[in-house]
């Protein structure tokens, strides 16, 4: 408890109080779940999924805890590499006690994390990394993923990219590293069974945060494309952007990118985000359901800040694990992990389910075109991908699964 | 041909913006003999105060390039604000001691930044008038680029001028030269140095600020471009501001080749792969073929050394025996006395003494700096990973693949080092790290690319934390006796005469060089068992074990304790690694902390912590 940040000190304890049959509650000890993020490393991404946890931390406890416990979360920075993630998560099991961790944004951190869960037969529920291997071939019985995977949401591209007539010709930009590879991997596998006629005629893969834009968009255009997948993300989008205007790459052509609608990557570009590009993302905006304006509500009222995908992925995050609790009447490790498997969650974008095959989550994505309204990104024509349409079948994933 | 020129001019303008970081640098160093790594954290200020400023001033030519301007010049104020505050105590210190104060400051701006400007990227604003395109030879050519490529010369035209036609400029080439004598004819050598922390400051300053156009401001940008730059610097020539020029156009010009042509390949090798590290192949080649840089002046073989000379290494007296004694009874006792949380962190930081060992055995015994020593400390770690990944090894034998392949590693990476010396030798020892990460990184099929090598647990018998503690402690243990034993053995003296007066070691008929290489495969030996114990610790393996990141930790294990003391190693070690666990898991300010502590130590201490120690029992001792 003295090591809570004075932040969460002070949510739990004012949820305690409002909570009262008030000393029924305080007498029962708290329920201790872990939490670690790259809060110093990644801010832009992690501080948003923070908020996003907190607010559902404060209504769980709102609404009488867990099990009639209060809920405390305790949080860490995880140094953003795997080594300082594995202390700090050995830090909360070993020193503070808890069996239960969410949290991790970077794939190999989650990928290292995973494996200490099942190492120590903690439940580790990997809230934000991208990498499919934590599901399939690195997957195990400790770990569940929320976040929809690169595979899932280059198939989304993948479908729309297929739609579209003219585009034969295809040039690829990513990461160098899993996530860029990945992603293109999937694409260009998905978009080829849909359309034998696609070939993919130039691919760059700079160097994350490392890129030299105006050379990679002149490879780029020399490969004389009709169409352009982006994985690239942060800096090297706004570089990669800049440039790609300046030099005309982008102009009469498709453009197909990941990750490019979510609030998080896109709002930095402002008044200059490309117009016209088909992209993942999240459109807080638009989003007219009861479910969805309740939490827009509250998180804008809460933090007086609009929400980022992050903030979604957090604040789902907390409520599956309370569910799973509360489903499992218990707190116990081994009973939370089975009630987390197949457990459907409500979410302000629609129910959410573990598959029990590979304990990957059917949370879906927003697939549309980018475009500005009033000097800021927007989707527009955007529809709701439900993740279960994506997700490879059963007998893929066994194959998957199998591989290393 | 138009598709040559193009890319030609695509170089040249990213060129200039390294060029004008890069600048900076090497006045700094060339003059105060100061390794800052603190360049691109003031970078990054630039980048970030123009903003502001630009945004304040509402835009248009006038705001944009006052905006520009004034982000120089604040960011100039910075940097003398810290050489007078904190860098000018400690120039008496020995050799590279300054690094750690700029490490400290790169940690507390890093948390500045992020507490001012929020996590968001911050998008440049244009420059006004210089925003589109214009048509060269019928291809479009950014406008931008043409100004960068105009005005980098520009900018080397008046550093020129600056130094050969004023008198100031006159001032500071005699202090670079000989700093004594420049003291002698009674210039305040004082002021000199601070000048010329605020100009490298002001261009550090202006690189960020100037590269706004083109991109953003961000959280990563400090230590993105530090490493590049400190390439540059080393390329060219430590000190020369025409030679940074031409290896910021050298080591562009590769860099656009490769991306052009993205898809041919070499022996099974991309040209894309290569684009990461090609910049430190750049840097190998050339400090290979010249080892001091392209245009670097040939560093006098002599046997003066900047900074206070060092205490003679002593073998342990009764009191440091008795010391030596009771710390073993600690750690042997230590299961007994905390909870098995801090026991993995014990365990951590024997790890970390050991790494940090290794590398006080090549910096203080063999006068050889490395900037890449986690080179030695990954391929250990590798070695364990990649015997227990392919061929299933146990521990007791995986063990012994961590110094093997970090001995051969370090055979073959020293070979080349122990050829330069001083900064440059450091540098190429960076360079080999980086080649090392980098296949690691990119070499998926073997090592699991970025994301690493999994499940790498003892077996149940050392699987407790009690037993990993007292296998791992006891391995370390060892490894810091054999470390103190190679000191004070005849290769160890040979080597201290080699390190102290390399023309009379010569002389005497002693293959210095020789020493040095076997020293550097013995430092890189125990880096490996480090390494591969560490690999276990943390049941993972990943490329960041080879990463610039933790070679500067290691530095920063060894300075903090004291270069010439080899209980420096054991104080370093144990506090940092300790200091940063625990400031982790206590606050997300962590880095701030970290960095404001180690200021503080070198202001406090510039003999290291060892050395504080000692020279206060030194005291103690006269005065009994």
């Amino acid at each position: 408890m003295t090591r809570i940040s004075w932040c969460n000190a002070a949510a739990v304890a004012a949820a305690i109080l409002v909570s009262s049959g008030a000393a029924l509650a305080q007498a029962e000890e708290p329920i201790r779940l872990g939490e670690f993020n790259s809060y110093t490393g990644f801010a832009a991404f992690t501080l948003p999924y923070r908020d996003g946890w907190t607010l559902a931390l404060e209504e769980i406890n709102e609404a009488g805890g867990v099990l009639g416990r209060p809920l405390e979360v305790i949080s860490r920075d995880d140094g953003a590499s795997p080594a300082a993630a594995i202390a700090v998560a050995n830090e909360l099991v070993t020193r503070e006690g808890v069996d239960i961790l969410f949290g991790t944004l970077l794939s190999n951190v989650g990928v290292a994390v995973s494996d200490f869960a099942r190492q120590r037969k903690v439940l580790f529920l990997a809230a934000e990394p991208l990498t499919d291997t934590l599901a399939w071939s690195h997957g195990n019985d400790y770990t569940f993923r929320l976040r929809p995977g690169t595979y899932v949401q280059a198939a989304m591209l993948a479908e729309e990219a297929a739609k579209i007539e003219d585009a034969v010709r295809w040039v690829t930009i990513a990461p160098n590293y899993e996530y860029g590879q990945a992603a293109v991997a999937a694409f260009k596998e998905l978009l080829k069974e849909k359309r034998p006629d696609v070939e993919f005629v130039g691919e760059q893969w700079p160097g994350q945060g490392q890129i030299d834009a105006g050379a990679a968009v002149q490879a780029l255009e020399a490969a004389n494309p009709d169409a352009i997948f982006n994985v690239t993300f942060s800096s090297d989008l706004a570089r990669f952007v800049r440039e790609g205007e300046v030099r005309g790459l982008f102009e009469g052509r498709t453009v197909a990118s990941l990750l490019s609608g979510e609030p998080e990557w896109i709002d930095p570009l402002g008044a200059e985000a490309p117009e016209g590009w088909i992209v993942t993302g999240y459109p807080w905006y638009a989003i007219d359901t009861p479910e969805h304006d309740s939490f827009l509500k509250k998180y804008q009222e809460r933090f007086d800040d609009y929400p980022r995908l992050g903030s979604l992925v957090g604040y789902i995050a907390l409520h599956s694990i309370a569910l799973a609790m509360e489903e499992a009447g218990t707190t116990e490790v081994e009973a939370v992990i089975e009630s987390l498997r197949g457990l459907t969650v409500e979410s302000p974008i629609g129910p959410v389910t573990y598959r029990e095959i590979d304990q990957q989550s059917d949370m879906g994505a927003f697939v549309g075109r980018l475009t500005v309204q009033e000097g800021m990104p927007r989707m527009v024509d955007w529809r709701f991908a439900p993740g279960s349409e994506y997700l490879p079948d059963d007998e893929r994933v066994r194959e998957l699964q199998g591989s290393d | 041909m138009d598709l040559l020129l193009q890319q030609l001019l695509t170089g040249v303008a990213s060129a200039s913006g390294l060029f004008l970081v890069a600048s900076g640098l090497t006045i700094i160093f060339g003059v105060t003999r100061i390794v800052n790594f603190a360049h691109g954290s003031l970078y990054m200020l630039g980048a970030y105060l123009a903003v502001s400023l630009i945004d304040l001033f509402g835009g248009g030519h006038l705001g944009f390039w006052g905006g520009v301007i004034l982000a120089m010049l604040a960011v100039g104020l910075i940097g003398a604000l810290f050489e007078i505050t904190v860098l000018r105590r400690i120039y008496q210190a020995p050799e590279l001691f300054q690094l750690l104060a700029t490490f400290g400051l790169v940690l507390v701006v890093q948390d500045v930044t992020l507490l001012i400007w929020g996590p968001q990227d911050l998008l440049g604003p244009r420059a006004p008038g210089l925003t589109g395109a214009t048509q060269i030879f019928g291809l479009r050519v950014p406008v931008y680029d043409l100004f960068l490529i105009a005005f980098a010369p520009l900018v080397l035209l008046v550093l020129w001028l600056l130094f050969n036609r004023t008198r100031w400029g006159i001032l500071i080439r005699a202090a670079t030269q000989d700093q004594q004598m420049v003291t002698a004819l009674g210039v305040n050598q004082k002021w000199l140095f601070t000048g010329v922390f605020f100009l490298g400051a002001a261009l550090a300053g202006l690189g960020g600020a100037i590269q706004l156009p083109k991109g953003d401001a961000n959280l990563h940008m400090d230590l993105q471009l530090i490493a590049a730059v400190f390439v540059v610097v080393v390329v060219g020539g430590m000190g020369s501001i025409l030679g940074a020029y031409l290896a910021a156009l050298l080591i562009s010009l590769i860099r656009v080749l490769l991306i052009t042509n993205a898809q041919l390949t070499f022996g099974g090798i991309a040209a894309w792969q290569m684009e990461l590290v090609s910049m430190f192949l750049v840097m190998a080649l050339v400090l290979i073929a010249r080892p001091w840089g392209l245009l670097g002046r040939r560093e006098v073989a002599s046997d003066q050394r900047s900074g206070t000379p060092e205490p003679r290494l002593r073998p342990a007296d009764a009191t440091l025996r008795i010391a030596g004694g009771l710390l073993l009874v600690v750690l042997l006792g230590l299961p007994w006395i905390v909870g098995s949380y801090f026991l993995s962190v014990a365990t951590e930081a024997l790890i970390f003494v050991l790494f940090a060992a290794s590398l006080q055995f090549l910096m203080g015994v063999g006068g050889i700096i490395s900037f890449g020593h986690a080179a030695y400390f990954g391929l250990g770690a590798y070695g364990v990973g990649l015997a227990v990944r392919h061929w299933g090894m146990s521990m007791e034998v995986a063990l012994l693949a961590a110094p093997l392949l970090a001995g051969v590693g370090a055979l073959v990476f020293g070979w080349f080092c122990v050829r330069l010396s001083g900064v440059y030798l450091a540098m190429l020892t960076l360079a080999f790290a980086q080649i090392a990460w980098s296949i690691a990184f990119q070499w998926i099929d073997l090592t699991g690319g970025d994301n690493g090598i999994i499940g790498i647990w003892p077996p149940d018998w050392a699987s407790s934390v009690t037993n990993f503690y007292y296998l791992a402690g006891a391995i370390c243990v060892i490894g810091l006796l054999c470390l103190r034993h190679l000191a004070f053995s005849p290769f160890g003296y040979t080597l201290r005469a080699g390190r102290d007066s390399p023309l009379r070691a010569d002389a005497l008929g002693i293959d210095v060089r020789q020493h040095r290489w076997f020293a550097f495969v013995l430092a890189g030996v125990f880096a490996g068992i480090a390494g591969g114990l560490f690999a276990y610790l943390k049941g993972s393996v990943s490329p960041e074990t080879l990463s610039i990141s933790l070679s500067i930790d290691a530095l920063v294990m060894v300075l903090l304790g004291g270069v010439q003391t080899l209980t420096g190693p054991i104080f370093g070690g144990a506090l940092y690694s300790v200091l940063k666990n625990e400031l982790i898991s206590l606050t997300n300010y962590w880095r701030s902390i970290l960095g404001l502590i180690i200021v503080l130590l070198v202001v406090l201490f510039p003999q290291g912590l060892a050395g504080a120690a000692e020279s206060l029992r030194g005291r103690l001792g006269t005065s009994r």
